[in-house]
């Protein structure tokens, strides 16, 4: 029986899917939702001084079937939340979704009737970025923490998928005694599965109308 | 600078328009019933043939404010670079006025804004829906009694979660 110490020096032992997360993380495609300020900082994190690529996630594509990491930078308006979310459902599994400065994460200091307080309400995100607009600097870190996260946690057969826990979004969470909120009664989107979808065109009743 | 002719055509056909002056610029403040007839007017007999902007204000809290909404209509000389503002005042509820549409084709949207953001109904516009807000957005948000973080319309958009995609 052959020994682990009896290989040669350039025969590596691991797991497949740790074999698998690593080429992952090292191979991030970028899908840029670029929408305000911080898509410049985005622009320059890809340029030659920040220089993307040493993280290997240089290659922009602007179109989600190929790509496997959705970089929300700005702000989102109502209007724009169902494209994004179309968006986010062409793209295929595996897939990441960073939410880039104080707009994208929380809306910022837009808290108006027409801008959504935080992509995370009405999409899945994996990590957020602070900033206004954030440096360069912070969204490579951003993505330095998703590479650790893509290797602890995927599997090369989707297991992980499978296994992960079905987190209700945080509108769903939300208390609707908060004023700041401003969702009276429980949200419609629990009680009715068709408007769950995003394709059915169905949208529910406002809770105030 | 509008001519004093000008002016002064306007003064006489419509006795009851309010023309004030404030640094060269001329304001003509006209009741609702007649906005499209000194529109007219202005459009075939002074040469103001290129509508520049429709737009509204709304008085709410104004404390010396008689009407609630002064709709604004900016019309434009291209001849010789000028610019008349044309204003009238409408009231809750149901705040019409006639659509201008028949005399500039370009006031579509411009009207069809002033509905989005305001209420204001415009009679005889062939296409009034929402121009910038979602087709389904139930108030007018411009106005000032709508409150500034909205009626909850932003958590009205279905949830994605990561079991659907």
């Amino acid at each position: 029986m052959t020994r682990m110490t009896d290989l040669p020096d350039n025969v590596v032992i691991t797991k497949l899917d740790a074999l698998v997360n690593w080429c992952r993380k090292n191979s991030l495609w970028p899908m840029p939702f670029a929408t305000a300020c911080c898509g410049i900082e985005l622009m320059a994190t890809g340029a030659s001084r920040h220089d993307i690529a040493r993280f290997g996630a240089e290659v922009f594509r602007f179109s989600p079937r190929q790509c496997d990491l959705m970089i929300v930078a700005g702000r989102v308006v109502m209007k724009m939340m169902p494209v994004l979310q179309r968006i986010w459902l062409q793209m295929h599994e595996p897939k990441w979704c960073i939410s880039m400065g104080a707009c994208a994460s929380t809306g910022g200091v837009f808290d108006t009737y027409a801008v959504v307080q935080g992509i995370d309400r009405f999409i899945p995100v994996d990590m957020y970025v602070p900033g206004c607009p954030p440096r360069p600097e912070q969204l490579l870190q951003a993505i330095i923490d998703l590479q650790e996260k893509i290797q602890r946690e995927g599997s090369a057969w989707g297991k992980d998928v499978e296994r992960r826990p079905h987190q209700p979004p945080r509108a769903l969470l939300a208390d609707p005694k908060n004023p700041r909120l401003l969702v009276a009664g429980p949200p419609i989107f629990a009680q009715d599965e068709a408007a769950n979808k995003w394709d059915t065109g169905k949208r529910g009743e406002s809770p105030d109308s | 600078m509008v001519s004093s002719e000008t002016i002064q055509a306007i003064q006489a056909r419509f006795p009851s328009a309010e023309i004030t002056e404030f640094r060269k610029q001329f304001r003509v403040c006209v009741p609702r019933e007649i906005v499209h007839d000194v529109l007219r007017f202005l459009k075939d007999e002074c040469g103001f043939t290129l509508i520049i902007d429709i737009t509204c204000v709304d008085y709410l809290y104004y404390p010396k404010a008689k009407d609630r909404f002064g709709v604004v209509y900016i019309v434009g000389r291209p001849e010789n670079a000028d610019r008349l503002i044309v204003k009238t005042f409408v009231n809750d509820p149901e705040p019409t006025l006639p659509t201008v549409t028949d005399l500039w084709e370009g006031a579509r949207w411009l009207e069809r804004e002033v509905w989005d953001m305001f209420g204001i109904r415009f009679e005889g516009h062939a296409n009034l829906r929402r121009i910038l807000l979602p087709e389904d957005f139930q108030d007018h948000p411009l106005r000032k009694d709508y409150p500034l973080q909205g009626r909850g319309e932003r958590h009205n958009i279905p949830v994605v979660t990561r079991d659907l995609g």
